[in-house]
């Protein structure tokens, strides 16, 4: 008795408010969104939902969940307004089971929440791979304390799952396929990666930092226990996008990140290369920007066929690699290039690259004294000289998770 | 004594009639009706209570063609603060009050118009908040649209031509897209520079910043302000037209206090680093709506340029602003192609 007045005490102040399918659900579901209250949960009964303008919800403290990422959903083909599918801007939020389909723009979009949880939900651009398709599936930006558990991605012009310049992020359990960057954490601090699959994509994992913005010098990352396979899907994003200089069939890249650890993961059938460490390439006059990458660890990854089928002509990875190693690609690159004293003395201890894979994995880096006293073939290939002790890197927790 | 309390319920009417109502300005919930505030005494009419001060912008956002008219309503015996490079600080209890509309014939004043919306802005005493009121058919009242809504336009421009459009009155958290800086609901437009120009009132002439200030609503503004021009006019230097279109249409989200300053493309007056204007700036998150190109603006190459691709496209995923715009602004689009035209690397 003490126990059902407690229950019905709480439901006074936190609801349940349900929609159903059937005419203006678009009014419907933004009415409830807007009018829902810190605690309240709302639950969209499965269906078909069909939009004409995007949706938002700016209310700390509720979640939004449907029947099932299979079950409801929340379809934006016939959208005339709104740049993403579904916008949050609020904290504390769970959205959970349900799907966005071929969104305008982008399917998931999250500024600046602190605690962002995107569980088993799905969004998918229908057609198949296509430059016309949204940029990004998930997008938290500028966010703190983000998860995505169990969510699917596909068919992204950009990134399936992409965390941009946001801290405290675990992307797990999740699934990307046929997007141009399966999962990709970038300008970024203190993130968990894994036991995810990326395939199909026209790369699997990306760890990016990038210049001239608000959040950079992304550092702390863990990638571990994915599954980064056959990814073989052309490059469709419009270019202008770093993402568009990615070229087909690479498993794992790094690139100008510090304290990044890569294990546990299964690299294979990445037709260019199955892991990649490199450096921001282009231009930069940012003072503030670090453009290469420092304390990479990479150990007992597991390495299927790789480099079989190089993109060469997206880019310049690919094509780079295959002339300077004559064809023979190894299962991890590393660009070499550093600032001009580490290319001539060595990295110092403290930001080496550290490699401890079986003595099978082959390795390829440009050797910058080599290249500059002009040998014809200015590569190091033996990996024993990246051994180390590993540090491993403190797991990331979320309050509550 | 009869007599006397009859002429004092009178008395206590006319008060009413004419007065804004404060206490809903900063009440928890928002009136279902506009009328409920006072705001004007002919509300059809659209012809304010005394104490609701029009105002205009040197340069205005674009809005689908759609006109606006603006009204500020601060409380008696307060003022707002003035604030440098920003808004005034308003004091509890004030409102900014916009009604968008279209006229019928925009060659012929006589044919009328038509009242969209009026939007909100109401100062609580937690900060600010936004609603829209969506004008009825009759034109009468205008009722609160929390989820938005659509309304299908058609008018007559200044060229004969016949236009319609889909026109999106936003909801609340659309609103909050755009008014937003540190993830705070505030005004855009009543900022001292956006306001220091001349406005025909009831009893006068007068620069607005001279007239709020005699009229005692604020407590200061500078001498010297550095303002933006109006950019539909052509004997301004062109630069300082575009910079002044980009401030008020762009520089709400793309600044480093706005929504969108994860982009760093920032368009705000004040910014002056051409990397942060788009100059040979690389797009970040723009996907799609970078039309394959590889920069926000390539001096003298207008095709070339992400930031006139967005304004010229009206596809949701690409456009830019992303929210109130679903019509080409053709006029600012030519105006922005001369300026990139005369870039210089």
């Amino acid at each position: 008795m003490i126990f059902t007045f407690f229950v019905y005490s709480i439901s006074l102040f936190a609801k349940e408010i349900v929609i159903e399918p059937g005419e203006d659900a678009q009014e419907r579901l933004q009415e409830a969104m807007i009018l829902m209250s810190e605690g309240d949960t709302l639950l969209i009964k499965a269906g078909y939902y069909n939009f004409e303008d995007g949706l938002s919800l700016d209310v700390n403290g509720v979640m939004v969940i449907g029947e099932g990422m299979d079950k409801t959903i929340l379809d934006f083909k016939n959208q005339q307004s709104g740049a993403q599918g579904l916008l949050v801007t609020s904290d504390k939020v769970t959205l959970k089971d349900f799907a966005i389909l071929d969104a305008k723009g982008d399917a998931l979009k999250v500024i600046g929440a602190k605690g962002i949880n995107m569980i088993n939900l799905k969004t998918e651009w229908t057609g198949g791979p296509k430059s016309t398709n949204g940029a990004y599936g998930f997008y938290p930006v500028e966010s703190e304390d983000v998860l995505i558990d169990g969510c699917v991605a596909i068919g992204a012009s950009d990134a399936g799952i992409y965390v941009g310049q946001s801290k405290n992020i675990i992307v797990r359990n999740s699934t990307a396929q046929y997007n141009v960057a399966g999962i990709e954490i970038e300008n970024s601090y203190y993130a968990d990666v894994y036991n995810n699959l990326a395939s199909h994509n026209t790369g699997g994992i990306l760890i990016f930092d990038l210049p001239d913005l608000p959040q950079q010098g992304g550092h702390h990352i863990r990638v571990f226990e994915n599954r980064s396979i056959d990814n073989d899907t052309d490059n469709f994003a419009p270019e202008g996008n770093i993402v568009g200089e990615v070229p087909r069939g690479t498993g794992i890249i790094i690139m100008a990140n510090s304290d990044v650890e890569v294990f546990n993961n299964l690299m294979s059938g990445n037709g260019t290369v199955n892991l990649s460490i490199v450096s921001y390439s282009d231009e930069t006059d940012d003072p503030n920007y670090y453009p290469h990458p420092k304390r990479i660890q990479v150990h007992s990854n597991t390495y299927g066929p790789g480099g079989f089928d190089p993109d060469i002509n997206t880019g310049d990875l690919a094509k780079t690699l295959f002339e300077i190693s004559n064809g023979n690609m190894p299962d991890i690159f590393w660009d070499g290039v550093a600032p001009l004293s580490q290319m001539i003395f060595g990295q110092p201890d403290d930001e080496k690259l550290i490699i401890s894979e079986d003595s099978e994995v082959s390795f390829l880096t440009i050797s910058a004294v080599k290249y500059m006293m002009g040998f014809s073939n200015p590569i190091r290939t033996n990996k024993e000289e990246f051994k180390g002790v590993i540090n491993p890197l403190e797991p990331i927790n979320i309050d509550g998770i | 004594m009869k007599k006397l309390s009859k002429f004092l319920i009178v008395f206590l009417l006319c008060t009413n009639i004419y007065a804004v109502n404060n206490s809903l300005i900063t009440a928890e919930a928002f009136p279902d009706k506009l009328s409920d505030f006072s705001f004007f005494k002919d509300s059809s009419a659209q012809i304010p209570h005394d104490d609701v001060v029009p105002y205009e912008l040197i340069s205005t956002l674009f809005s689908d063609y759609s006109y606006k008219q603006r009204w500020v309503y601060i409380p008696k015996d307060t003022k707002a603060k003035y604030e440098e490079n920003w808004v005034f600080d308003f004091p509890e209890g004030s409102a900014l009050i916009k009604t968008f509309y279209y006229p019928v014939d925009e060659r012929n004043p006589d044919a009328g118009k038509k009242l969209l919306e009026t939007r909100l802005l109401l100062r609580k005493a937690e900060g600010w908040e936004a609603v829209s009121y969506a004008w009825n058919n009759e034109q009468n009242e205008a009722f609160k649209k929390v989820a938005g809504k659509t309304i299908n336009v058609e008018w007559t421009n200044f060229m004969g031509v016949e236009r319609n459009v889909r026109y999106r009155v936003p909801n609340v958290n659309q609103c909050k897209e755009c008014h937003a800086a540190d993830d705070k609901i505030t005004p855009i437009g009543p900022k001292a520079r956006n306001i220091n120009k001349d406005l025909v009132f009831k009893d006068g002439q007068f620069n607005q910043l001279v007239y709020w200030m005699n009229r005692q609503m604020i407590d200061d503004y500078p001498i010297e302000l550095n303002s933006p021009v109006d950019w539909t006019d052509d004997n301004q230097d062109i630069n300082d037209r575009v910079r002044s279109y980009l401030d008020i249409n762009c520089g709400h989200c793309h600044s480093p206090t706005g929504n969108a300053n994860s982009t760093g493309l920032y368009l705000h007056l004040n910014e002056t680093r051409d990397i942060h204007l788009g100059v040979y700036k690389k797009p970040v998150a723009t996907g799609r709506g970078s039309g394959g190109l590889k920069y926000s603006i390539v001096p003298g190459k207008p095709e070339e340029s992400i930031l006139l691709h967005r304004m010229i496209s009206m596809d949701p995923g690409v456009m830019m602003p992303e929210s109130g715009r679903a019509l080409t602004h053709e006029e600012a689009v030519e105006m922005v192609k001369d300026w990139i035209l005369l870039l210089k690397d």
